[in-house]
């Protein structure tokens, strides 16, 4: 029988990516990380993920997975312990509802800030929708530690990763995120190893983002 | 304390395709259930209340916990209804291929195709050919396959189902589903034997009536 395969078509700087980086240390599976060049895709790449030509891609002997949260509930099926969904089928539903909020409201507002907003206008009205969203985040936090509740799962993997980009929101949002309850949270999933391993450091992330700031053709 | 009422409730519009699909997936797992119709224009504290978040239908009130976004419903009511099918497979990988298509037809499917009933007739011809790219990639996917899932009616047919209806109205913009992707249309005819999609759907004229009404106030006025 052969032994399992797990390659990731990784891009250090993609939060979607990290998610699946997260997945797989939390599950403790052994996988390799192949880096991606996005500006030059890569024949493994164009051929695992046809339709959106993106990273992350988790092949499993050979067989591709893509989109971030698909690929995350495929580990959590293929590998059950620790369980990154809870039990109840309510409470499946609940955590799918904020995962993929995360992902249609948080995440694009979120993008808005450092790569759509061109004018005062456009940005202005990019921040009262990120804060929006970042206070219905805290809302449904409460006082939980995890957004899962006492364990960390799949809502708090869905987040985290965009910790990482917190000083670009700031920087080219232009402001300071002032969020007790969401600051703890985030030292509690950084304390985990495989978070800490998972996101690059703030100021990296500052970094790509400013040089692609200008590849776009802002702050000339 | 209150106790929360039992049993389903489905807060829907008649012509939402997300709704549609939550009726397809009660049908086929024979659930019953309380079909509450919303006033879009006036919604109501009920829908308000079990939707905070997003304030649209569909809402799937379960034993009085709601749940929301239609493909989450549609995976809930797969769980917890065992019925005489299964939505999604057991398979670990089949499942995320399901949810992939499922996800293609939410990000791609909708939005171009709503955008074609919104567009200016300058715009149909560029929107045609991005929606007939799109229709082909599903219609590759379908391949041979009598369903998305196979040989079993699953999550992506479920997922797609509904647009179905707007063929009729595709047709009267220079969009001919029969003649682009004739798999497709053929699927399409194959999922109307299913009596839990027939009831689900409506007549294509009925949606073709509505889109010339709609167009009249909003793009032509």
């Amino acid at each position: 029988m052969s032994k399992s395969n797990v390659v990731l078509l990784d891009h250090w700087v993609s939060p979607y990516a990290m998610r699946v980086r997260i997945a797989l240390w939390e599950k403790g599976v052994d996988f390799e990380s192949k880096q991606q060049d996005l500006s030059n895709k890569s024949e493994l790449l164009l051929r695992s993920n046809p339709i959106y030509k993106k990273a992350p891609v988790l092949l499993h002997d050979d067989k591709p997975l893509c989109e971030s949260l698909i690929i995350v509930g495929y580990i959590d099926e293929v590998w059950p312990s620790p369980p990154l969904l809870p039990s109840s089928s309510y409470e499946r539903a609940t955590a799918r509802f904020w995962a993929d909020f995360i992902d249609k409201k948080f995440a694009e507002a979120a993008t808005k800030l450092w790569r759509s907003a061109r004018s005062t206008e456009e940005l202005e009205a990019a921040k009262k929708e990120f804060f929006e969203t970042l206070k219905q985040l805290e809302e449904f936090l409460g006082e939980k530690d995890y957004f899962g509740g006492e364990n960390f799962g799949l809502v708090d993997l869905a987040l985290i990763p965009f910790w990482s980009w917190f000083s670009a929101y700031e920087k080219f949002g232009g402001f300071k995120i002032e969020s007790p309850k969401l600051y703890a949270w985030m030292q509690r999933c950084m304390e985990r190893e495989s978070v800490a391993k998972a996101l690059p450091a703030q100021e990296k992330v500052l970094e790509f983002v400013c040089t692609l700031r200008k590849i776009l053709g802002f702050d000339q | 304390m209150a106790v929360p009422e039992k049993g389903v409730k489905l807060l829907d519009f008649w012509m939402s395709p997300f709704g549609q699909r939550c009726r397809i997936a009660l049908a086929e797992k024979e659930v019953e259930y309380e079909y509450k119709e919303e006033d879009l224009s006036k919604k109501s504290d009920l829908l308000l209340k079990s939707n905070p978040v997003h304030k649209k239908i569909p809402v799937l009130i379960h034993d009085g916990k709601s749940i929301c976004e239609s493909l989450i419903i549609v995976e809930y009511i797969d769980e917890v209804f065992p019925g005489k099918t299964n939505i999604l497979p057991s398979d670990p990988y089949a499942r995320s291929h399901a949810r992939f298509w499922a996800d293609f037809v939410d990000k791609k499917v909708y939005d171009c195709g709503s955008k074609l009933f919104k567009s200016k007739s300058e715009a149909l011809e560029e929107l045609n050919k991005e929606f007939i790219c799109i229709l082909k990639t599903l219609e590759t996917e379908l391949g041979e396959k009598k369903y998305f899932g196979d040989d079993a009616f699953g999550l992506v047919d479920i997922a797609f189902a509904p647009f179905t209806s707007w063929f009729y109205t595709f047709e009267a913009l220079g969009l001919s589903v029969e003649k682009e992707c004739p798999k497709l249309a053929a699927w399409g005819n194959r999922i109307m034997e299913r009596e839990s999609v027939a009831k689900s759907l409506h007549e294509p004229t009925k949606i073709y009536d509505l889109f010339c009404e709609l167009r009249k106030k909003f793009v032509d006025a």
